[in-house]
């Protein structure tokens, strides 16, 4: 047999209807190729697909209205539960927007740590698409590869803030302790030892000829599209737009780091997976430069109505003692005001509108999560495809259930 | 007219020259320039910076609404986010209507993405998208009839008094 031309493979592929019979399948609420809770049914020609209908909700849990009743620090840990591969970018997003909002600078040491935890965050949420995309493929060695590392990641921030998959890491006006000497040795270790693991993932797929021909052209979408379908993050830089926040409107010193932005060519799930891959290495060569340049100086900025004082100060003295309870009840003064601020999220932009009037919870908090905006797109994705490539189109988007949903 | 670079001054200049009174108001917002313009106008002024060759406005960040009950006439504010990516320049569009006919104009023939946001914001707030091809619930179910961000809709049970914010002198 000839040289298989990935390029053009839908001449292996009949057009031609079988029968004339037009099936409807229900590909979830709960279904194991889906990892996660959102339905698709799918009306199927044989394995081609003619059309797709979207249903999300299934675990609509109500934040926003949630945030309208809550102080702010205690908004927290509902931003864990959006994108739940990568809790502490949204953590830290939060933080940030509040900063914004209450006029708070935090220490340059601050923002150094804050790009640490977040360069993780990324790194553990694209080692999770990537060696799923390889699981839905049919590679099931790679996932559990590069799993093992991610573990390595969830112990730091264990040993950051006590949790693991929701985080709830740092606090509004920086972090509640100093990085340890564990986690440093920890995170030191991680850099030394990571790209070797990781180099061993790429060589079982990147090159591999079985996996290019299974993803290469499978759910393609044009720049334009993608544009006007409101993606951002790796699956619009896989089309080929170099749109990335850290870089357009930077913030927590991202404009301190060396970086570039890979971006792919055609959009398809195959671009997608490599600038991922990219965007892991990219990562961790920004970690390495926040280790390196990291400033001296405090771990918080000096905000006592936001920052919790050190409990054996609560104890001793009277004004520790009113800040803490100001700010366990939610009690601190905030200025009235709109912000929007956005940080480049595992899975695009992710943006926080809040608008203040100056009680105490927000009145009206909107987040813009890039997943919800971008799967609107996934019917026009699909179609024509055939079933499994579906699957694969889905995984490599990085649809998480609790960001679509809020 | 060109324009190099955009900022908060001319963008505002450029839509006051091209709509006059159609700018209801404007101010800034943490460095973020914020437009009232009237609601049936919606489609045309943000269409107009859509396409307009200096402006290029092709990014819909984001879209939502905010529930305002005691601005009588004007309850609900339905907010848009756009974005110039060649230039880099962000601002807020923002249309009031009424609670009582909560209507406007779709934006899914401008941007794809309004499509779903728009569901969410009628989902939520009610607010009607005159010419949405779709305009359905998207996260909460169907058979729900009301839209639960409005401030009506207590977050909790109204007989309960412990977490009464007047007991902390409010």
């Amino acid at each position: 047999m000839s040289q298989l031309d990935t390029r053009n493979y839908d001449k292996f592929v009949s057009t031609e209807t079988i029968d004339g019979e037009i099936a409807t399948l229900n590909l979830g609420p709960t279904h194991p190729a889906t990892h996660g809770v959102f339905q698709n049914v799918m009306k199927v020609d044989g394995e081609r697909i003619i059309s797709s209908e979207p249903t999300i909700g299934y675990i609509h849990r109500a934040f926003e209205k949630l945030a309208e009743r809550r102080p702010y620090n205690q908004i927290t840990p509902i931003t864990d539960r959006l994108n739940y591969c990568s809790s502490p970018i949204n953590n830290l997003g939060w933080h940030m927007t509040v900063e914004k909002l209450a006029d708070i600078h935090v220490p340059k040491k601050v923002d150094y740590m804050r790009v640490i935890i977040m360069e993780l965050a990324r790194i553990a949420d694209h080692l999770v698409c990537n060696s799923v995309i390889g699981v839905d493929t049919g590679a099931l060695t790679g996932f559990t590869y590069v799993f093992q590392e991610r573990e390595k990641i969830y112990e730091m921030y264990e040993e950051v803030c006590g949790a693991r998959l929701t985080t709830n890491i740092g606090r509004i006006g920086g972090f509640e302790r100093e990085f340890s000497p564990v986690f440093m040795a920890k995170l030191k270790k991680f850099l030394k030892e990571f790209h070797i693991k990781f180099q061993e993932f790429d060589n079982l797929l990147t090159r591999n000829r079985i996996f290019m021909d299974r993803v290469i052209k499978a759910g393609p979408i044009s720049a334009e599209k993608a544009i006007s379908y409101g993606f951002t993050g790796p699956n619009l830089r896989a089309a080929g737009v170099d749109y990335d926040v850290r870089v357009m409107n930077p913030y927590s010193s991202y404009e301190d780091f060396d970086f570039i932005i890979p971006v792919g060519q055609d959009g398809d799930t195959y671009d997608r997976f490599i600038v991922r891959q990219e965007e892991i290495r990219q990562s961790l060569s920004i970690i390495q430069q926040a280790l390196d340049g990291m400033p001296e100086g405090a771990h918080h900025a000096d905000v006592p109505a936001f920052y919790l004082p050190p409990k054996e100060e609560v104890y001793r003295s009277m004004e520790a003692l009113i800040y803490h309870f100001k700010i366990v009840m939610g009690e601190t003064p905030i200025p009235v005001g709109e912000v929007y601020h956005a940080v480049e999220g595992a899975n695009g932009e992710l943006g926080y509108y809040l608008i203040s009037d100056g009680g105490r919870t927000p009145y009206r908090l909107h987040f813009r999560r890039p997943c919800f905006i971008y799967y609107q797109a996934y019917p026009e994705m699909v179609k024509g495809a055939m079933l499994s490539d579906a699957i694969l189109t889905m995984s490599s988007m990085n649809v998480i259930a609790g960001e679509l949903d809020a | 007219m060109s324009m190099a670079e955009l900022n908060n001054e001319n963008v505002l200049k450029a839509l006051t020259d091209a709509f006059g009174d159609a700018i209801l108001h404007s101010e800034m917002q943490f460095g973020m320039l914020n437009v009232e313009i009237p609601a049936d106008r919606n489609l045309d002024i943000i269409g107009w910076l859509k396409s307009n060759e200096s402006l290029k406005m092709e990014f819909l960040t984001d879209l939502c609404a905010v529930h305002y009950p005691e601005q009588k006439g004007r309850e609900l504010a339905v907010v848009y986010h756009l974005h110039c990516w060649t230039k880099n320049y962000r601002m807020r569009i923002k249309c009031f209507v009424s609670a009582q006919k909560p209507e406007i104009a779709s934006l899914t023939g401008l941007y794809n993405a309004a499509n779903w946001m728009e569901r969410e914001t009628f989902d939520f707030y009610g607010v009607q998208f005159s010419g949405h091809p779709d305009l359905r619930r998207i996260l909460n179910m169907d058979e729900m009839d009301y839209h639960p961000l409005l401030k009506q809709y207590a977050l909790e049970d109204e007989t309960r008094d412990d977490k009464d914010d007047s007991f902390f002198g409010r």
